[in-house]
């Protein structure tokens, strides 16, 4: 009876550490990034070598640009400019989880532009602007910080510093 | 005296099976709704919302960014078509077709996801520097050694995984089965090193 019971006790501590390692994780992509991004503003990401790579799994044939978000003060507007190959921007909440993503040809233009915002701030837009701005992208945020992850590819080796200049000029800027 | 060593010998338990069994998921990427082709896996629900809790763990763990569904889906194998570990001494022959995407990479890992150190700087293929033959088939050799062709060293590492991403492609959640998707085979061969 007593291990019966153990055993039931051990699937809820199974669950329980399931469940609460995304928060408490100490070194995961949003952390690792943290030192190296600024908040409401993009950095080009170091391209990954077999010595470092400041994330496991990085696609050594993009440049990587990242922007930590904070939509505490109001909502974020996002440019990017479309490299010459594929370029495309995930959006990940604080807890790492992609809720977005888009790429440069469902943007359809010569850079994605979105607005960034919570469901609340979306609520509060006021309803004539929301008209006139019928172009304008809107992404709903599931939580107020998160990470903006814009990727470039180069499809070959020489191509990567049109890739990385594409990204240089990236914007995540609070309105 | 019974009620406590009872007490005590549960709490063994729960801890040993719970956290035993949270470490042994963890390590053995356990995560359900993985697409299976030949013996590439992938995940295309861990780049949405709708990722599972074991995923999330194992992402989190890890410190990777997953592919987002709208940008693209990314596959790995860690062994050949018959199930033989990915050994970086032998020579792997990775030949076949991919399914339509604008463009794919194919990278070689380490299974904790770093690049690995070759004399050639050379950690994968894009899709664009792939040699073809005259069917559209790509044929890569994954060795220690120089090949001609398109060669993707291995650096002679024991164990390796190879990571296959598609970008912009109707690849996704949706995908079922291999006719929709073909893979290219993985075939270990028996020259090693």
């Amino acid at each position: 009876m007593w291990i019966a019971g153990g055993l039931v006790l051990g699937g809820i501590v199974h669950l329980a550490t399931i469940m609460a390692l995304p928060r408490t994780a100490s070194r995961d992509a949003y952390a690792r990034l943290a030192s190296l991004v600024p908040v409401n503003g993009f950095a080009l990401l170091p391209a990954p070598t077999s010595e470092s790579s400041i994330l496991p799994f990085m696609d050594p044939a993009f440049a990587v640009a990242a922007c930590r978000y904070d939509l505490a003060k109001g909502p974020v507007k996002l440019t990017v400019p479309v490299s010459p190959a594929y370029t495309s921007v995930t959006f990940y909440t604080r807890y790492d989880v992609a809720y977005y993503a888009i790429n440069d040809r469902a943007a359809g233009r010569r850079s994605i532009e979105l607005d960034l915002m919570t469901t609340k701030q979306r609520g509060d837009l006021p309803d004539d602007e929301e008209v006139t701005a019928a172009d304008r992208l809107i992404v709903e945020s599931p939580s107020l910080t998160g990470v903006i992850v814009a990727r470039a590819l180069a499809p070959e080796p020489s191509l990567l510093s049109a890739a990385t200049a594409a990204l240089r000029a990236a914007q995540c800027k609070q309105q | 005296m019974r009620l406590l060593i009872g007490l005590l010998l549960s709490f063994v338990v729960a801890a040993g099976i719970g956290l035993g069994s949270s470490w042994y998921a963890l390590t053995q990427n356990l995560s359900f709704g993985a697409l299976e082709l030949g013996a590439w896996k992938g995940y295309p629900r861990n780049g949405t919302v709708g990722i599972d809790p074991y995923a999330r763990a194992v992402i989190a763990r890890n410190g990777e960014l997953p592919v987002g569904s709208g940008d693209g889906v990314a596959f790995t194998a860690a062994a050949d078509d018959s199930g033989r570990a990915l050994d970086g001494r032998c020579d792997v022959v990775v030949r076949g077709t991919t399914p339509p995407a604008r463009y794919f990479t194919i990278t070689l890992y380490t299974s904790s996801g770093q690049l690995v150190a070759n004399s050639l700087d050379r950690h994968g293929f894009t899709s664009q520097e792939l040699v073809r033959d005259a069917s559209g088939e790509f044929e890569i050799m994954v060795s220690p050694r120089a090949r001609p062709g398109n060669w993707l060293p291995t650096g002679g590492v024991d164990s390796y995984l190879l990571m296959l991403r598609f970008y912009d492609t109707s690849l996704g959640v949706a995908t079922r089965a291999g006719r929709e998707a073909p893979m290219p085979a993985i075939r270990l061969t028996r020259v090693c090193q």
